[in-house]
């Protein structure tokens, strides 16, 4: 029972940490009401969409920006992409870099897009870190027999 | 062939996984049947849209239940290819289709852009990302059926705005002066 309690106090505090730093806003707790017994993965299972769909993006941006005419459109569309998916699932952060991101490549703005992209990597590596983190705890209040705790 | 009446049926256009997903979700905790696909072509494609028959065989085939039937159609606006303002075009046009409602999501919050949508008929509008309780009122689309006329429907809608502020979808945007 203690256990329990300690994991999943833990458990809160971490979440609340998150969405106080601006790592996740209210769309994630959209998201997390989405998941019930029928579908009790369905958090897990978007947020690894988000991933997936994320590191093909910051791969096919390095590529576009590596060229030596830079395609600006093709960047345009991996991240519009990007701030789209991270914006559905409350990823803030990494939407706010991708909002940057649009004037400089607007502006053609090679420069600018590079440091961009290395904002918007550093965002998404933290972000998913932690939500894997969150998984991590989740797992583990079920392991023990508890219950995730719903916050908000 | 008539659907079941218990479930109405959504069709939901998008071109990113990780919304058609959650759209897909938000729509079956409202309890409609969903399908959810890619893009404007797929989507006319699954409606009986193939593009090169008459408008008249595509009504033919539609009318007498060849192909699926949706009670309404959400589209994300920016899609590689056709996109949702494009699909709503081909929709609306069509004399088979275009008494389905459809609705269009956005990331984007333009004016100019949201009435272009109603003016051709859309029902709503939705800024994304998308919520359970946008997806709730998308229900009474679905069940009003077609009776009104298009400028009228947008002009309800502009009312609302300004009679309730804190409606969902078109609170987004900036306050509309008649």
């Amino acid at each position: 029972m203690d256990i329990v309690n300690q994991l999943q106090r833990q458990y809160v505090d971490f979440l609340s940490s998150l969405y106080r730093e601006g790592l996740l806003d209210d769309q994630f707790l959209q998201i997390q009401k989405l998941q019930d017994e029928s579908n009790p993965d369905f958090v897990n299972e978007v947020v690894t969409l988000f991933f997936e769909d994320s590191e093909k993006l910051l791969h096919n941006l390095a590529i576009a920006l590596d060229q030596q005419h830079v395609d600006y459109q093709k960047v345009d569309a991996c991240v519009h992409q990007f701030k789209g998916s991270s914006s559905s699932i409350g990823a803030q952060r990494v939407r706010n870099i991708c909002v940057s991101f649009r004037t400089c490549y607007d502006a053609k703005n090679l420069e600018g897009c590079l440091r961009c992209l290395q904002q918007v990597k550093d965002e998404y590596y933290l972000v998913k870190n932690k939500l894997q983190t969150l998984f991590r705890l989740e797992q583990q209040i079920v392991a023990a027999g508890g219950a995730i705790p719903i916050m908000g | 062939m008539p659907q079941t009446k218990e479930l109405l049926h959504v069709l939901a256009v998008d071109d990113s996984l990780v919304d058609r997903k959650v759209i897909e979700r938000l729509l079956k905790i409202s309890s409609c049947k969903v399908t959810a696909v890619e893009s404007g072509s797929s989507a006319l494609q699954y409606l009986g849209l193939d593009g090169e028959k008459s408008s008249s065989v595509e009504f033919d085939r539609v009318s007498q239940g060849l192909c699926n039937q949706v009670n309404l159609i959400i589209t994300d606006y920016s899609m590689p290819g056709m996109s949702g303002y494009q699909l709503l075009k081909k929709l609306k046009t069509s004399s088979a289709l275009r008494k389905i409602p459809v609705v269009i999501m956005s990331s984007e919050n333009i004016m100019s852009r949201i009435d272009r949508c109603l003016e051709q008929g859309a029902e709503d509008f939705l800024v994304k990302p998308v919520k359970l309780s946008d997806v709730e009122r998308l229900k009474d689309y679905m069940l009003k059926g077609q009776g009104e006329d298009d400028k009228v429907k947008a002009a309800y809608k502009r009312k609302l705005q300004e009679d309730d502020p804190s409606s969902q979808s078109l609170s987004k945007r900036p306050p509309l002066v008649n």
